[in-house]
């Protein structure tokens, strides 16, 4: 298996770096003006490094005929190991779970093929032809729509991030658990998604004003199915016919699923088949025993619908060691269910001081945004972390005061166990000065 | 009356109403009868529970021959959970919930409500051949697993008022966690 390089290494100019934060970490700017730094000199200067490139040869695949050019293209076999880990390969009778490798990833866009899935009763085979969406209930018409009934409505586009509540459950443990950032953030991925506002066909429908709620359903065979309020579904939610610009993924829905922008993945019924008007929600297993979160004293949490304002590192990250000391680019991703990101704040000394990172534009709300910090690395010890803040007020909590609230485990579960949800704090990454990155607790 | 219904209407509605001018109105109406199949959902309060009834005496055969492959003897978990390796849920644990840890919650022990159950089976279960169970025969493994939990007594015919009246032990043990979001 290739080893993939640890995050991309800036050619240094110590003559014209700005320090914003300890242990390194330099000005925004020094990146934002980097382009065009061969020309002003301002940022991080290109063309300075003393190393001699070796000499230039032929290579094999520069003298022959290429392969032949595919129908559906995939990923270059030499990527083959940028993949999807799966929690249930042998598909005993359980739930199966795929999680995204975004230490592996750039940009704010999750490719399909990567997208995280959970699927309890495994992929239903769903001929689009013949599947159909139900909305009734507390509404003046029940109405039967087909895919290409769907296909002849007003279309939006927009990103959404799709996130499990039980995303990041390992840092419920009291220790830092050694994993890498797929196995401790993998249940989280953002897509651009497009369909038909349900609000549109509610309409069609005719909302009875004693409705409160709406049930959605799968045509899966767990048929399953999530109690959500109605405002959020005369909101902005999107009953989703394509994902980043194709048509849906059989594990995340095809032929068509509800996307709820910022609320919890669970919520986002695939498959959808049903939508019911009622006047109270129904408590479905789902929200009475699996996405509820056990609180240390009193009553425990429900009806946990947003995703809250989070942020992680993507490099370095664990097993993305770092080589020699030097400038390097530090890559994160971060998103809020709330809003927009207003701002992350990136430390190197495990939260003692902090530099604001630059964040990659157009910054849209409820998505993935992509937040880059410029760091000389001097082969010491390092503790890495991000902060992230919405447009909202919202900001991401430390994990003390995270614990202080919610808790800890006494003891160490194990990696993919879900003893509770819905976990938001800041992530930390400790380098040792041989360049290993490990999970840390500062 | 009729003007009051579409006036409510437009107030819900409203927001889309610049949108609908360009809707195609494709959605085709369907009978009751012709939509029974496929509507299963249960309220958390019991509304739209079907008839029928059944016991846990009558369950417990049931549960044997379609539920203790996976969940074990009882729902109280096959081998791959007693040897510590994922599995399907455990149904039935005299273990008692534990603060913070979702992995010591039961059916007997958290569920605020007891419809759900009902629903739930219904809908999902077996795991290998969802829907082929009829409504009595849900009934009978409801009451069989509410039974096995001590959350009623074995006697007890459960139809759906009786399941309705059931009052689960946790059923204070939750509040929402954005009350903003909450429906009035």
């Amino acid at each position: 298996m290739k080893k993939h390089p640890t995050g991309s290494r800036l050619p240094a100019d110590p003559h014209v770096e700005d320090q914003v934060a300890g242990n390194g970490l330099l000005h925004r700017r020094t990146l934002l003006t980097a382009g065009a730094a061969g020309i002003v000199g301002t940022g991080l200067g290109v063309g300075l490094t003393g190393a001699a490139a070796e000499p230039l040869t032929d290579q094999p695949w520069d003298l022959e005929v290429g392969d032949n050019t595919p129908a559906y293209q995939v990923p270059s076999k030499r990527t083959a190991y940028i993949v999807r880990t799966l929690s249930n390969p042998k598909f005993e009778p359980r739930s199966s779970i795929a999680r995204t490798p975004h230490h592996l990833l750039e940009g704010s866009t999750t490719p399909n093929g990567l997208h995280f899935t959970i699927n309890h009763t495994g992929i239903p085979d769903i001929d689009p032809a013949r599947h159909r969406l139900l909305i009734h209930g507390l509404v003046k018409r029940p109405l039967v729509f087909t895919l290409d009934s769907l296909l002849r409505y007003p279309l939006t586009s927009r990103p959404a991030f799709m996130e499990c509540g039980g995303n990041s459950a390992p840092f419920f443990s009291p220790t830092p658990i050694q994993a890498n950032l797929q196995a401790l953030h993998g249940l989280s991925s953002c897509a651009e998604w497009t369909g038909v506002k349900l609000s549109l066909l509610l309409d069609e429908c005719g909302v009875d004003p004693k409705a409160k709620w709406f049930v959605a359903e799968g045509a899966d065979a767990p048929h399953l199915m999530r109690s959500v309020p109605l405002m959020k579904g005369l909101d902005d939610a999107m009953i989703a016919l394509y994902q980043n610009g194709e048509p849906l993924m059989p594990g995340n829905g095809f032929p068509m699923r509800l996307v709820l922008p910022g609320f919890e993945g669970n919520l986002n019924i695939k498959f959808l088949r049903r939508i019911k008007l009622v006047p109270g929600p129904a408590m479905s297993f789902w929200e009475s025993q699996v996405y509820t979160e056990p609180m240390p004293k009193g009553p425990s949490y429900n009806f946990t619908f947003i995703n809250e304002v989070k942020s992680f590192i993507t490099r370095p990250s664990p097993g993305l060691n770092m080589k020699e000391p030097g400038v390097y680019e530090i890559s994160g991703i971060a998103y809020s269910g709330r809003g927009k990101i207003a701002k992350v704040m990136v430390s190197a000394d495990g939260g003692k001081s902090w530099g604001e990172a630059a964040l990659q534009g157009p910054v849209m709300t409820k998505a993935f945004t992509r937040f880059r910090m410029p760091w000389r690395w001097s082969g010491g010890p390092a503790i890495l972390q991000s902060r992230a803040w919405d447009d909202q007020g919202n900001f991401q909590p430390t994990r003390a005061a995270f614990v202080a609230e919610r808790g800890q485990l006494d003891s160490e579960p194990a990696v993919t166990a879900f003893r509770n949800h819905h976990f938001n704090a800041v992530t930390s990454w400790g380098i040792a000065s041989n360049g290993a990155v490990r999970h840390v607790y500062a | 009356m009729r003007s009051a219904l579409v006036f409510s209407f437009c107030l819900v509605a409203g927001a889309a109403l610049a949108q609908d001018k360009l809707a195609p109105h494709l959605g085709k109406t369907v009978s009751a009868s012709d939509m029974k199949r496929w509507d299963i959902d249960i309220q958390a309060d019991g509304a739209f529970l079907p008839p029928g009834s059944g016991t846990a005496a009558q369950g417990a055969p049931l549960f044997a021959e379609k539920c203790a492959a996976c969940h074990g003897d009882g729902g109280r978990g096959s081998d791959l959970y007693k040897r510590g390796l994922p599995s399907p849920p455990v149904l039935v644990d005299d273990k008692k919930f534990k603060p913070i840890d979702g992995g010591t919650t039961t059916i007997a022990n958290f569920w605020p409500y007891a419809p759900p159950l009902f629903d739930y089976i219904r809908r999902a279960m077996p795991w290998n051949s969802p829907r082929t169970l009829s409504d009595n025969q849900v009934y009978a493994l409801t009451a069989y697993i509410l039974a096995e939990g001590k959350v009623i007594d074995p006697k007890l015919v459960l139809d759906a008022r009786s399941l309705a009246q059931v009052k689960m032990p946790n059923r204070e043990g939750f509040r929402p966690r954005f009350p903003d979001l909450m429906p009035h």
